[in-house]
């Protein structure tokens, strides 16, 4: 092992170390099913079969890749600041908690203007409550990382304390509002899609998934096309050269934090607004931090961030579909997979294209 | 003297809820001054509390529980290590992926084992530590006012985990202040390069810091399953790793302070207990979640240099390459 | 047993090294390198920057492993893999940059690695007998209580010192020692290499300082380029003779340059002082004025000020006083950043490209841009267009002669000349109207120095006001107009460039008054 860089062909580095880091998380996901007495071949084919097999299924998948969609996206620009955002869960939930109130206080609008106010609460939330981290990184020196982990608690007893004591449907045994307006909710995608002549089942999938995808769009947009992307991976690349440039680190780390916080806010939209149509505690349920495999797996490209937010979407509907089946395997095995990414595609980046490195030697020696 | 008893009653319970802390925060410790950021005490803690539950029910043995709690969080902390020291890749990362693959693992391995949704069957008997009274317990009681008391009912009356976290601690305090060890885990998380040049191994120090982190934290997550609890149930450590991490912080990475911060905290976490649904007067009801926010506010708080300052070790989250 | 004749065997030199060689990737760090150091003398080595000196001394003392060579230490042949065996080998070093753990005190320091024993109490106490003596045979009085990082440098140059000392070297290895310190530390430190020698130890001091090594060392041994050049008796040499040797038969730098009559002046700076993060006082009162259609030098050596003063002119960092006026009108603090500098025409090519300049990991169009990606010809509102951005470094490097001409290539893969091209690409085309330029040639190899020079020239001829910071006097000499030294963070005097000449401008580097 030495400590030189591994300098891989670009296509192998953005393609195939994601890839091998993938299939050798699979591997050790396959090795647990091994170990709890079921076959992986088998599991495999109803995971995919679950997923993809049908328009339900494929409709499920990519209502779920909505939320990866976000998380993993506000992970990817706060990495190109060279900034480690954990916070999605925390921010994602004070979104929640704008979204509701949004839709709640403002229900006399009509839905033309409820539902985008809605959308920009959930976005300034998220903004608020990621911007926070960043200024007090920017100006008090404290890290992010700590910063976002607690603020991930306190939104959490923030969100019990509303919704027990204060915004919490009267009467009702379990810790929510009451449902929002019909109107102040998105649209199905069965029902945006029915005037188009094209007949989907009743899923969660909303309009929601278009936004993601816009998402990704704007993101790619930002990071790659602007001139605050371009100060964004300044600053993340290199804050010296930032400083030298008339870029001001602090100031950068605010913004990206802000914008990383407002795409965690779209998994409230999705949730809240688009499926669930109130709050509930926990609707975050761990999306933030499978987020962080998504944007490492998908190197912090919005492409990929797209391909690893699909991914995911897959093994979170296949793997519901999955325990029907074989009640041994729950969807908690899609957050073993995800942990494994991580470790992989994250911190053993090294290892991996070292892999890959010796590979493509080994192959082009014969 | 009701208020004695009442004072008494609330101070075990701080010091049953803060055990796990300490041992986290300890293990935290370890790790942070040998220059190893770990944000993964809360998944070794998990993984062990899992393990422990499972030995003591297979074996029938507690103690058999905390070989096998303390073996998984070790196994768990050489991955961290090895991604950490050997790749140097980033610990934060590396944490984060901890803690997932501790959180599921621990469910699905118990669903399929024993399909209650991922708990462990109850353990009784001697699958459980026991709580181990302390000799002249009662005596002290009737014949020392107040000291007595609070020997019986503070000091006496807890499982041995309990009284093992203390002497991790004790020991934690003698070593890295007198030893050998000590002093080079002191200097790697400040310099690893002094440690280097002066011909020690940085990454055998690092290693053994992080295996004593894991250690620690098997200790801890055995207390919860084997002795606080009867057994497993998913997600228990629910965030203890998490304010262990800001003990350290509130600690400035020192272990008496830590022991300081973790009976606070616990004692937070009991006195929220106790006032759940208490109406105040004045207050009205007493808003519990913002006790419990507490700890994670006043970290906030101190890392953002509005009360004290914390300085963690220089090179704590930087991996060690030689300068050229 | 009959004892050989004492002339007639020679001791074993203390440190032979034979054939040494170290590539890192490309760069060929040490080549073939050959070294005899005589038990009980001074030897100094020098070279310039990146001659491999401290590479080599890294070799011995096992931080690095020789690819090839061998090390023999008092006549026996060692393998040194780690900075344990060279310190089981008796050799100690002080690194440039000290090896101290700033939170831990002084004995702890001093027992790292040699506690003698699991518990620290013996150890601590025996360390602070032997400091006690240590202290009593040379003078190294220090308190082994004191928190070294509140030490002052030339104390922490004490313990380190010491450190080695106490680990019983008989070798002693100092890398750079008076970079940081004042002269008098500095006076001190060779007073205690003389006593040591003194004492039979055998002293190894690298430095690129030619006052010193003519000072106290008895031989020397010049490095160029990772290979020695020269090995020579110290008194039988001259600073003259050991630089010459130093930068080789280097194609004599002489600038075509026609004398030119300076415009107005651009830039005035007047008592600028800039106490830095340690409450050092690094830039101390000073005042120079540029004007339009000069190169003003400054020379000195690395560490008095120079970077400060580049650094304070671009708005990096705020000075504590001091006035700058540009084009006759006073710089506010809002106005000294660097965006702004920038606008009003005032560009710098800073002294670091790598760490400061560029960013490695762009590609080289988006560096050509780095610093102006808010201009409006770069795209559209907020936004950059590619094709924009493309166009101008292909324009910019075709004019400049940057290889490859690829704008999509990451910066990394560059060569330093070219790296440095593209920087110098993106300030220049911008028509200056101040430029700040440190080291322009800093790692660039002979074809890209001439480039650079001329292109320097031609700027100033165009009526470009140019301030330049280079270590290489030389180079310094061959363009500047005027030249101004500086030392300990003061300008400490003014040559005209036809009348200035290398020793007098040593002196005024060295902080020896214009008076004496």
């Amino acid at each position: 092992m030495s400590a030189a860089p591994i300098d891989l062909p670009r296509w192998a580095n953005a393609g195939l170390v994601p890839l091998v880091s993938v299939a050798a998380a699979l591997l050790v996901a396959g090795l647990v099913v091994i170990g709890i007495g079921e076959s992986p071949l088998e599991a495999t084919t109803l995971l995919l079969r679950g997923a993809l097999g049908s328009a339900e299924g494929v409709s499920f998948t990519l209502y779920y890749t909505t939320n990866f969609i976000f998380t993993g996206l506000a992970v990817a620009v706060a990495f190109h600041a060279g900034l480690f955002n954990i916070g999605g869960e925390g921010q994602a939930t004070i979104a929640g908690i704008f979204v509701a109130l949004a839709c709640l206080w403002l229900a006399p609008l009509p839905g033309i203007l409820l539902v985008p106010l809605a959308i920009l609460a959930a976005a300034a939330g998220g903004a608020l409550y990621g911007f926070i981290p960043g200024w007090l990184q920017a100006t008090r020196g404290s890290h992010v990382v700590i910063t976002t982990i607690m603020f991930n608690f306190i939104a959490a007893t923030l969100s019990v304390y509303l919704l027990v004591e204060v915004i919490g449907k009267p009467g009702s045994m379990q810790a929510e509002t009451p449902e929002f307006a019909r109107h102040a909710i998105l649209t199905p995608m069965h029902e945006l899609l029915a005037p188009l002549g094209l007949k989907l089942p009743a899923t969660p999938l909303n309009s929601a998934f278009l936004l993601a995808l816009a998402a990704l769009v704007a993101v790619w947009a930002l990071i790659y096309r602007s001139r605050l992307g371009y100060a964004i991976r300044t600053v993340g690349a290199n804050p010296r050269a930032a400083a030298y440039a008339g870029i001001s680190p602090a100031r950068i780390i605010m913004v990206a934090m802000a914008i990383s916080g407002a795409l965690a806010g779209g998994l409230a939209v999705n949730e809240v607004m688009g499926v669930q149509h109130r709050l509930l505690l926990d609707f975050t349920a761990g999306y933030g931090f499978v987020g962080i495999a998504v944007a490492l797996m998908g190197r912090g490209h919005p492409v990929g961030v797209g391909l690893a937010a699909l991914l995911f979407g897959v093994l979170y509907q296949g793997g519901a579909e999955l325990s029907f089946d074989k009640p041994s395997i729950t969807r908690d095995m899609v957050v073993v997979i995800g942990g494994v990414i991580i470790l992989f595609a994250g911190a053993l980046d090294g290892l991996f294209r070292r892999v890959v490195a010796s590979g493509l030697r080994f192959g082009s020696a014969r | 003297m009701e208020w004695v008893q009442t004072i008494a009653v609330v101070l075990d319970s701080a010091v049953r809820l803060s055990v796990p802390l300490l041992c986290a925060a300890l293990a935290g410790l370890w790790s942070e001054r040998a220059g190893i950021v770990d944000i993964g005490l809360e998944g070794k803690m998990l993984i062990a509390a899992f393990a422990s539950a499972v030995a003591a029910f297979a074996t029938g043995s507690a103690w058999a529980g905390l070989g096998a709690g303390i073996l998984a969080s070790v196994m768990l902390a050489l991955v961290h290590g090895f991604a950490a020291i050997t790749w140097r890749g980033n610990q934060i990362v590396s944490g984060v992926a901890i803690n997932m693959l501790a959180a599921g693992l621990t469910v699905i391995l118990g669903n399929a084992w024993y399909g209650q949704g991922g708990r462990t069957p109850a353990l009784e008997g001697p699958a459980r530590f026991p709580d181990l009274t302390l000799p002249l317990g009662t005596w002290a009681r009737e014949h020392v006012p107040v000291v007595g008391t609070f020997y019986d009912e503070v000091v006496s009356g807890h499982a041995a985990p309990v009284y093992l976290a203390f002497g991790c601690l004790l020991l934690t305090a003698l070593v890295l202040k007198r030893t050998r060890f000590g002093l080079r885990l002191r200097a790697v998380g400040e310099n690893p390069a002094a440690v280097d040049t002066a011909g020690i191994s940085v990454a055998g120090l690092r290693y053994g810091a992080v295996i004593i982190c894991g250690a620690l934290c098997g200790l801890g997550g055995t207390y919860l399953a084997v002795s606080q609890s009867a057994g497993f149930l998913p997600h228990m450590t629910a965030g203890k790793g998490f304010i262990a991490l800001a003990a350290v912080i509130f600690a400035n990475w020192r272990p008496w302070p830590a022991l300081g911060a973790c009976l606070l905290f616990g004692l937070l976490d009991a006195v929220a207990i106790r006032l759940q649904g208490v109406i105040m007067p004045g207050l009205g009801q007493v808003p519990v979640q913002a006790i419990q926010a507490l700890p994670y506010l006043m970290t906030v708080i101190l890392l953002a240099g509005f009360i004290g300052k914390s300085t963690p070790p220089k090179a704590s989250g930087l991996p060690y390459v030689k300068e050229r | 047993m009959t004892e050989p004749p004492r002339s007639a065997v020679k001791p074993a030199p203390a440190i032979e090294l034979i054939g040494i060689s170290k590539r890192f990737g490309p760069v060929q760090a040490n080549k073939d390198v050959a070294l005899k150091v005589a038990a009980g003398s001074i030897h100094g080595i020098v070279g310039e920057n990146g001659a491999g000196k401290s590479t080599l001394m890294s070799i011995l003392y096992g931080f690095y492993e020789a690819d090839s060579g061998e090390i023999r230490v008092s006549g026996t042949a060692r393998k040194i893999r780690a900075p344990g065996e060279a310190i089981a080998a008796g050799i100690g070093m002080v690194h440039q940059h000290f090896m101290l753990v700033e939170t831990l005190s002084v004995v702890e320091n001093v027992v790292l690695g040699a506690e003698g024993g699991a518990w620290l109490k013996g150890g601590l106490a025996r360390a602070r007998a032997e400091l006690a003596r240590l202290s009593q045979e040379y003078g190294l009085v220090i308190d082994p209580d004191a928190i070294v990082g509140d030490l002052s440098v030339g104390l922490q140059q004490r313990v380190e010192i010491l450190k080695a000392l106490y680990r019983g070297a008989d070798i002693l290895i100092l890398d750079e020692p008076t970079a940081v310190l004042t002269p008098p530390e500095a006076n001190q430190l060779f007073c205690l290499l003389r006593a040591l020698k003194a004492q039979g130890k055998t002293v190894i001091l690298i430095t690129h300082k030619l006052r010193e090594i003519m000072n106290v060392t008895d031989r020397v041994s010049v490095m160029r380029r990772g290979e020695m050049v020269a090995h020579v008796k110290t008194a039988e040499t001259s600073p003259a003779t050991l630089a010459e040797a130093m930068v080789g038969r280097r194609v004599l730098l002489r600038v075509e340059k026609a004398p030119r009559q300076p415009g107005p002046a651009v830039l005035e700076i007047a008592g600028l002082s800039y106490v830095d993060g340690r409450d050092c006082e690094t830039l101390k009162d000073v005042s120079l004025t540029l004007h339009a259609g000069e190169i003003v030098g400054i020379a000195g050596v690395a560490g008095n000020g120079q970077s400060e003063l580049l650094e304070a002119l671009a708005g990096l960092i705020q000075p504590s006083r001091g006035v700058i006026r540009f084009n006759g009108q006073i710089l506010n603090a809002a106005e000294r950043n660097p965006a702004r500098l920038r606008k009003l025409g005032l560009m710098h090519i800073p002294e670091d490209r790598q760490k400061a300049g560029l960013v490695t990991a762009f590609s080289a169009a988006e560096n050509a841009i780095l610093g102006y990606h808010d201009d409006p010809a770069f795209g559209p509102g907020p936004f950059l267009s590619h094709a924009a951005i493309e166009a101008h470094a292909r324009a910019a490097f075709a004019a400049y002669d940057v290889r490859p001409p690829d704008p999509a290539l990451k910066t990394a893969k560059f060569s330093g000349g070219n790296q440095q091209k593209i920087v110098l690409a993106r300030e220049i085309e911008r028509a200056p109207k101040v430029l700040l330029v440190g080291q322009p040639t800093r790692g660039v190899d002979i074809g890209a120095i001439e480039f650079i020079h001329r292109r320097l020239i031609a700027l100033r001829d165009a009526g470009v006001a140019i301030l330049l910071v280079s270590v290489e006097l030389e180079e310094v000499m061959a363009l500047s107009d005027r030249i101004l030294a500086m030392c300990g963070g003061r300008i400490t005097g003014e040559r005209a460039a036809e009348t200035a000449d290398e020793r007098d401008l040593g002196l005024l580097m060295a902080g020896v008054s214009e008076a004496a």
